[in-house]
């Protein structure tokens, strides 16, 4: 039983909210660095691309927003997953807050996509596999949104929205995988790919650190999001009338 | 069975059945997902006949041929088992050049495919136009950079 006191102990709400607060300043810091470093680094200092010119460098944005979609939908998934089966508040709780996060940027992925699409491939929209798997991905998030405010009780809408969560979750490897599956007009992915990525340094450094800055600033998100969760579901609880004023 | 245990149980079978629906339904929706036919498959007879339906190929190096005074252009698509060639008379993407892969939106007509919409489909690699300048002297297209 010992090893699992440390995750109890997480799970415990006033203990959570305390270390959540310590620890935003800890991924808010590296993640504007980072994020600000890898957008100078790609915009500015990056050569442009031997065939699409400047416009590539919107894979800047657009590669770690499609990112953090999936990362976001997965994390949310599996807390939904946890929260069911272990009934673990905090779980529904980073679930809930995850979910506004992953549809911001599944919604920037896909428009930063369109606009790249226009001039490269000629068209704004294609009802291609991966661009139709994404988009998909976006209304889950919505619909998860939108069940979750569809119920009155708390605890129904943790329930209902988590298996709402974790059925969407196949769409996860269909997304990534889309473009291996079938014929498509997106392209493979360039960073995760047999044989190392389809890139020099000279562009793939700041595009790493994009990614490890956009997943550093979900976790600063998550923290303050799970936070208000929190202060929200536990409003009459003792603890918070303990607490300090901020 | 505790509760707990349960609960567990359910979540493992929703996957299990979400997922093996999935896979079901991809299975048989795969050839509409084709986003596009390469053209063995148009030869094999897989694409529709008599239908619109895109597909998908390299241009062939040195095949572009336009017709002065106007915007009709010719080029044979390949994916280096057979070819298939393509009329378009409307403007062509940017990325359309000779070695680039592109998709053609239209039918087949007397062998050849008449379009009506082309687009540019782009690969996964990047790099400076230096390097690819000087790829283009010494190594094959798979060397990595």
């Amino acid at each position: 039983m010992g090893t699992w006191t440390w995750f109890h102990k997480l799970a415990s709400p006033p203990h959570f909210y305390r270390i959540a607060g310590r620890l935003i300043p800890w991924f808010a810091v590296p993640a504007a660095l980072l994020i600000a470093g890898g957008l100078y680094g790609g915009l500015v200092r990056a050569p442009p691309d031997y065939q699409q010119g400047e416009a590539f460098r919107i894979i800047y944005v657009h590669a770690p927003s499609a990112w953090l979609s999936l990362v976001c939908y997965t994390t949310m998934a599996v807390a939904a997953a946890v929260g069911l089966i272990w009934r673990i508040k905090l779980a529904h709780a980073l679930a809930a807050a995850t979910a506004p996060i992953g549809a911001s940027f599944a919604l920037l992925c896909l428009a930063t996509g369109s606009l790249w699409g226009r001039p490269m491939w000629g068209t704004w929209w294609e009802w291609d596999a991966r661009l139709t798997s994404q988009l998909i991905l976006f209304f889950l998030y919505l619909g998860y949104m939108a069940l979750r405010s569809a119920y009155d009780d708390l605890g129904r809408a943790d329930r209902a929205s988590a298996v709402l969560a974790i059925v969407g979750i196949v769409n996860v490897p269909i997304i990534h995988f889309s473009v291996d599956w079938w014929n498509s007009l997106h392209q493979g992915s360039t960073v995760i790919r047999k044989g190392g990525p389809a890139m020099p340094p000279s562009m793939l450094v700041p595009l790493l650190m994009c990614f490890a800055g956009f997943t550093l600033l979900y976790a600063a998100l998550a923290c303050i999001r799970v936070r208000a969760e929190v202060l929200e579901r536990e409003r009459n609880a003792t603890w918070l009338r303990e607490l300090p004023p901020a | 069975m505790t509760p707990r245990r349960k609960r567990l149980f359910s979540v493992v079978a929703i996957l299990a059945g979400v997922g093996l629906a999935a896979v079901v339904a991809l299975k048989a929706f795969d050839n509409n997902l084709l986003y596009f036919y390469d053209p063995s498959q148009v030869a094999a007879g897989m694409a529709p006949a008599g239908k619109t339906f895109r597909i998908g190929g390299m241009v062939t190096k040195g095949s572009v041929a336009r017709t002065p005074g106007s915007l009709e252009v010719r080029f044979v698509i390949t994916d280096f088992a057979k070819s298939v060639t393509v009329v378009y008379d409307q403007i062509l993407p940017d990325l359309f050049r000779e070695g680039q892969g592109i998709i053609a939106h239209g039918r087949m007509r007397d062998g050849v495919f008449v379009a009506d919409d082309v687009l540019a489909k782009h690969d996964e690699k990047y790099m400076p136009p230096e390097v690819a300048k000087s790829l283009k002297h010494a190594i094959p297209p798979e060397g990595s950079t």
